[in-house]
């Protein structure tokens, strides 16, 4: 019992990560057409704004030290950083220490950026273009953009931790009545749960709350007819796939304290990604979503040991499997619409 | 529509004159020189295969460092490092037999495949004439079965699994670093002196050669102080987030977590570990306990306060204080401006020795080279006094047991050496049966 809610909460946790990338991925597909392989390059932008952050406030001077040597035996140089020097140690500390929450703030308009100069600069001319050339063009971008991240901030992972306040485990069992320390979830992954749960509600209340997401959905339902009816549909579908990149952008920062950002971790989930998009039908946001969430779980519970006893390397292929089994019965994937790339 | 002249007669002669084209380097070659590559001009050049690109690129261009520095020593440049401290006095700073050493780089990328391709280019093409680096044992292993069949010495870098001078070992190839027997040799008597010796351990391992070879070493050596090994899982290389393989952890009543990971890998297991709370947990009325068997201090970096108090091995660490170690901090630390990983001792060390091995047997011959490495004892080089065993090509040597530092004074103060094990201690007969299963084989010299 104690296993099996342990690893839904890891499902869930998965779940979330895959979600937010894959609702980016939809909208985007959704709207403008596209399929973009460039979108798990958008979550690693998004983890490296937090580390980019980080090492913005940890800029330093460098006073001498004379009682104290380097590794060469030369009086040792103490890093002390700006921000310390300038509000205190104290604030300067915990802005350092609360460096990736404020990565958000700070991701937003880079990601927003990246997405329009993306859209504007590259992918708007590959709209009337086959899918295949669709996928090849920014399957390249994403490469060019790991290459870039990998020349200017090396090929190791960087740890960018959560702050001091979330670092621990709650304990679930003690709330639930089993024994302490049985169930326990490192709370920087609830938060994280909680933080995608906050921004897929948003994303879903603003298309369909806001008149803006209205036209949008119109335009997704039939961009044609909006079009006909005088409304600049492009312009409104190009800040669409800004929104895309920072809710990826956000979802890289705030994972950023879970896996020590690297330039390929963006590779690493686009795959899962699109899985995940093809499972819960392509253009359907709720199928995103729900499709996530089921294929994290189900990520989860494969890794099992005893599981993997009876099926070996099942907590592999797990997905691929469910992917198959969906698309043989359900062809459009779980909430599919009718006629999305069946032309 | 094009009308082709093309007869039987003429696709006869044209085969005949591209066959005889292809021919002819081999022809010249087979009796103009003596081995593969025989240095002819005033220039011998190294080939160096690291990794440029991928995951393990810094690992890679540290080595790169370290073997510039190694021939600026070698053509009599700089201060001479650890020349002046080595035991042999056969290199006298005016290159290798009084050739300029030069030198050609390819890019292993960390693929068996393409580290063959540029290590084959580097001495088809480039005329290399040992080839030396990389940063993980498939690559060696594959490296290492090419460059026998070329004719060409392979100097190992970093590659710990057993096999490298096991199963697959080669007579054209040399390692130098440790393996993953010797971090189970030396780290055991560490954890049961420190953890106690009624311990149940539960291991994460990298489903690859290095991986199974650590799992088998460190289980091999725990259980044989007394421990239990709870249960062992595979986990796929790159697996990114480890929380699914982490909570079983907590659901069994292991007290110890032995994490055969390297890499990006050994850094995201690690993390998550101490994110799901494991270091702060008492199993059985004891403290749970995390153990990293090989570590680096590049990747520990990315692990940052998560490696505090954790125990590991590596095979060299820049804060030793002999004569060797320091000299080639401070040539390395002074050209670069921060001090060397294992991986570039290692490969600096391995440059050297093949240097040394041609100088004192008067011929760039593999097979005067591998006869000069036998059995070869030195001193000087960083790692106390080593020898070069001859029925398999490892160096035996003292090995370092390292703790992640509670109070690190700089970015690159992450370790510290808790112990240093005797050569003795880590020595294992050479039909072992961790390495059984190969034979050197012959010498080739092409």
């Amino acid at each position: 019992m104690e296993t099996i809610l342990l690893q839904l909460l890891n499902g869930l946790d998965k779940g979330s990560a895959y979600a937010l990338i894959a609702l980016g991925l939809t909208l985007i597909f959704g709207t403008l057409g596209v399929v973009n392989f460039a979108h798990g390059a958008l979550f690693m932008i998004g983890a490296f704004c937090a580390v980019t952050l980080s090492r913005l406030l940890n800029l330093s001077f460098e006073t001498v030290d004379p009682t104290r040597t380097d590794f060469l035996g030369n009086p040792l140089k103490v890093k002390t950083p700006y921000v310390e020097a300038w509000f205190g140690p104290d604030f300067g500390h915990a802005l350092i220490d609360w460096s990736v929450p404020l990565a958000i703030l700070f991701s937003i308009p880079i990601m927003i950026a990246v997405g329009f100069i993306m859209e504007r600069g590259l992918i708007k001319h590959f709209y009337k273009r086959p899918h295949a050339d669709q996928i090849l063009v920014t399957f390249g971008l994403a490469i060019v953009l790991q290459e870039v991240i990998k020349y200017v901030y090396g090929a190791n992972p960087i740890s960018t931790p959560a702050p001091d306040a979330f670092k621990g485990s709650f304990d679930f069992g003690a709330l639930l009545g089993f024994d302490p320390n049985l169930i326990i979830y490192p709370y920087w992954r609830l938060i994280y749960f909680g933080f995608a749960a906050v921004v897929i509600g948003a994303v879903f209340s603003f298309l369909q709350f806001t008149t803006f997401g209205m036209v949008v959905r119109a335009g997704m339902a039939d961009r044609e007819t909006v079009g006909l009816l005088g409304i600049n549909i492009d312009r409104r579908f190009t800040l669409m796939f800004g929104l895309a990149a920072a809710v990826a952008g956000m979802a890289g920062v705030m994972y950023a304290p879970i896996l020590s950002p690297n330039y390929h971790m963006g590779m690493d989930f686009l795959v899962l990604s699109f899985v995940v998009v093809v499972v819960g039908g392509m253009g359907s946001l709720p199928g995103a979503v729900a499709a996530g969430f089921l294929l994290g779980i189900l990520e989860s519970f494969a890794s099992m040991n005893w599981i993997k006893d009876i099926i070996p390397g099942i907590d592999q292929i797990i997905i691929y499997v469910v992917a198959i089994v969906i698309l043989l019965t359900r062809p459009r994937g779980l909430m599919g619409r009718k006629g999305v790339m069946e032309e | 529509m094009t009308k082709t002249d093309l007869t039987r007669r003429r696709v006869l002669k044209s085969g005949a004159v591209a066959g005889a084209g292809l021919a002819l380097p081999t022809m010249f070659t087979s009796g103009a020189y003596a081995f593969t590559n025989e240095p002819m001009g005033g220039t011998v050049t190294l080939g160096f295969n690291v990794p440029q690109s991928g995951p393990y690129a810094d690992e890679g261009a540290d080595e790169l460092r370290a073997y510039q520095l190694a021939v600026e020593h070698l053509n009599g440049e700089g201060d001479g490092g650890m020349l002046n401290t080595f035991s042999s006095k056969a290199l006298e700073g005016n290159g290798i037999l009084g050739k300029k050493v030069d030198y050609v780089t390819g890019d292993t990328q960390t693929k068996s495949d393409a580290a063959r391709a540029s290590a084959k280019s580097m001495i088809e093409k480039d005329g290399a004439v040992m080839i030396t680096g990389g940063s993980s044992s498939g690559v060696a292993v594959a490296v290492q079965g090419l460059c026998q069949e070329a004719g060409v010495i392979f100097m190992a870098g970093l590659t710990h699994s057993n096999d490298t001078t096991g199963k697959d070992k080669k007579a054209n190839g040399f390692r130098h670093f440790f393996n993953a027997y010797m971090s189970g040799a030396a780290l055991a008597p560490v954890l049961a002196a420190r953890y106690g010796t009624d311990r149940k351990a539960y291991h994460l391992t990298a489903d690859y050669t290095w991986g199974w070879t650590q799992e088998e070493s460190i289980a091999a050596a725990t259980e044989a102080l007394g421990w239990q090994t709870v249960n062992k899982v595979r986990t796929p290389l790159g697996a990114g987030d480890f929380s699914s393989y982490i909570t079983p952890v907590l659901q069994t009543d292991a007290d110890v977590l032995i994490l055969n990971h390297y890499g990006g890998d050994m850094v995201n297991s690690l993390t998550n570990a101490v994110q799901f709370g494991l270091r702060d947990k008492m199993v059985n009325g004891k403290q749970f306990e995390i153990v990293v068997p090989l570590f680096s201090r590049l990747m520990a970096r990315g692990a940052g306060e998560n490696i505090k108090g954790i125990l590991g091995s590596t095979n060299w660490h820049w804060s030793l204080t002999d004569e060797g170690s320091q000299a080639f901090v401070k040539s390395f630390g002074t050209k670069y401006g921060f001090p060397p990983s294992q991986a570039a001792h290692t490969c600096y060390v391995q440059t050297l020795l093949y240097a040394d091995a041609v100088a004192r047997a008067g011929s760039f011959n593999p097979c005067a080279v591998v006869e000069a490495l036998e059995g070869y004892e030195f001193d000087g080089l960083g790692n106390g006094p080593t020898l070069y065993r001859a029925e398999d090509h490892q160096c035996f040597k003292d090995v370092l047991v390292v703790r992640g530092k509670e109070n690190p004074t700089s970015e690159f103060d992450l370790l510290e050496v808790v112990e240093i094990t005797p050569a003795a201690q880590v020595t294992y007969a050479p039909d072992h049966p961790m390495f059984a299963g190969g034979a050197l084989g012959e010498c080739n010299a092409g």
